[in-house]
């Protein structure tokens, strides 16, 4: 067994710290933030010493109609601490979020299929095409009024 | 006078022998070596997560046989514990036994396809290391047959526990298997490890370092080749791993050759795990008394993982309350492990891709789901 000595509390609490107000609420496995921030804070935990969030395990979109949630699950391989940083698009058109693919490049395949199959943008993403449909393909198949 | 030259770009798949399923890869080449390479996915995708949010809890397992169709029983494994976590129940004792045995079986299936099928692709050995390989993976089969009727798609487990106590032929076969096997293991072990021809085919070819690879979210063997020690049945023990006890073999290089040594040490480990489980299994219920629809709390959501063969598999399960999941992610390890297939191939040559790629040992079920 692993010894684990974070919590999302702990980690939203040194986030507010560093920066203030982006982060809305967090409970003991989530930390749900902005956005706009979303890059800023995985940089800052993937480089700050004590978090060390450097193995991005998997980005899960879900589909809640009139909004959209987006769940970066984080591991550090130094501590084997897990923390989920959660964050929420609102509306259904022109959905855009910010690629992690700088600081996690296993990014890369998993934003493109979000794309494919959700409809959110993953903006400075380098080769931002469908993955799984082919391209002309029209609608995102896992929305929830797709079918 | 120099001879005018230009890079030549060749597409390779869906329909190829050495792909392991519909893969396509268009593949840029200067001469001989790789300068470009870009996967072409979605030849097998048929939208599991969008049909899982019309099946109830239990006709899902039969969905996630047909993710990784060469692991079935991980794939289960992985679905039911999301499902347990989700309703807050746990299976009993003896069916987490059953569960850590049949998944351990899985695995030495599984590496046996992965090793058997990368040597046969060096082109070197003829079909002898892969007949070995699937002489072994035949009799699992044959006692998965004896539990569940099926040796493909198994749906063994069930939230809950598990689908059948095993009848008495199994535990005759099981034995049998475990006094014969490690003999049949020496005999692949003495034929290739160490052996010229691999060595000099394999060795610092495709290495991949520990950085990459955990920024690249890689996982299972290619991970623990390269050197970092993670394996979710240390880490986070599920089923009945806490209590039994084996070793994590890690490689130092994160070459083709390493990524083959990995998971034919992993085999041994295995066969240590099942026979604890043997010698520690005890009689009692196997399956938890549970109503045939399963509801779970609305709000309510959970992400349950296994060590698969291939590495992490994951399910997110996001609950509205009804018979179905409002959501379920799955996290494949086949489609995340293939993020790093620029670093493997470019730069190489034409002759080690198809050995690179098999060192990766992707599955075009769990890749396009």
């Amino acid at each position: 067994m692993v010894l684990r000595d974070l919590n999302g509390k702990i980690v939203a609490d040194k986030l507010l710290e560093v920066f203030p107000g982006c982060v809305d609420k967090a409970d003991n496995d989530n930390v749900w933030v902005h956005p706009e921030n979303l890059v800023k804070i995985g940089e800052f935990l993937k480089s700050e010493n004590g978090f060390t969030m450097d193995y991005l395990n998997a980005i899960t979109a879900v589909d809640f109609i009139d909004h959209f949630d987006v769940i970066y699950q984080l591991t550090s391989t130094v501590t084997q601490n897990r923390i989920a940083i959660r964050t929420s698009l609102i509306g259904r058109e022109h959905l855009e979020l910010d690629s992690v693919m700088g600081l996690w490049k296993g990014a890369n395949l998993q934003e493109r299929e979000i794309w494919d199959l959700m409809g959110i943008y993953f903006k400075g993403h380098p080769n931002m095409k469908r993955l799984l449909l082919w391209e002309g393909f029209e609608g995102h198949p896992l929305r929830k009024d797709f079918l | 006078m120099s001879i005018r030259t230009e890079p030549m770009t060749v597409n390779i798949g869906p329909q190829h022998p050495s792909t392991h399923g519909v893969f396509r890869i268009r593949v840029t080449f200067d001469g001989e070596e790789i300068v470009e390479v870009e996967p072409i996915l979605g030849y097998l995708h048929r939208g599991t997560e969008k049909l899982a949010e019309e099946r109830n809890y239990v006709q899902i397992v039969t969905l996630t046989d047909r993710l990784d169709y060469t692991a079935s029983m991980t794939n289960n494994q992985a679905y039911c514990l999301a499902v347990e976590k989700l309703l807050e129940i746990e299976a009993p004792e003896r069916a987490k036994y059953l569960r850590t045995m049949t998944a351990e079986l899985q695995r030495i299936a599984s590496h046996l396809i992965a090793v058997g099928f990368f040597l046969q692709e060096l082109g070197t050995f003829g079909g002898t290391p892969l007949m070995y390989a699937f002489r072994a993976r035949e009799r699992i089969l044959d006692m998965f047959e004896m539990l569940c009727g099926a040796r493909i798609t198994l749906s063994y487990m069930r939230p809950g526990g598990v689908f059948w106590d095993p009848p008495a032929e199994f535990w005759i076969a099981l034995n049998e298997f475990l006094k014969e096997f490690p003999g049949e293991l020496s005999e692949m072990e003495d034929l290739l490890l160490g052996n010229e021809i691999l060595m000099v085919r394999t060795r610092d070819v495709s290495p991949l370092s520990a950085e990459d690879a955990i920024n690249n979210s890689v996982s299972g063997p290619v991970l623990r080749a390269s050197g970092v020690p993670m394996d979710l049945r240390i880490l986070d023990p599920y089923d009945a791993y806490d209590k039994v006890d084996f070793d994590v073999p890690v490689g130092s290089k994160g070459d083709n050759y390493d990524r083959f040594w990995v998971r034919m040490q992993e085999v041994r480990q295995s066969l240590r795990i099942i026979e604890q489980c043997v010698e520690q299994i005890e009689p009692g219920d196997y399956r938890l008394d549970l109503p045939r629809v399963l509801r779970a709390e609305q709000g309510t959501e959970s992400y349950g993982k296994v060590e698969a063969p291939k590495g992490e598999l994951g399910f997110y399960l996001f609950s509205d309350g009804s018979v179905s999941p409002y959501r379920m992610k799955i996290r494949s390890p086949s489609l995340i492990n293939l993020s790093v297939i620029d670093q493997l191939l470019v730069g190489w040559k034409l002759a080690d891709m198809i050995v690179s790629l098999g060192s990766i040992d992707i599955n075009m079920g769990e890749v396009d789901r």
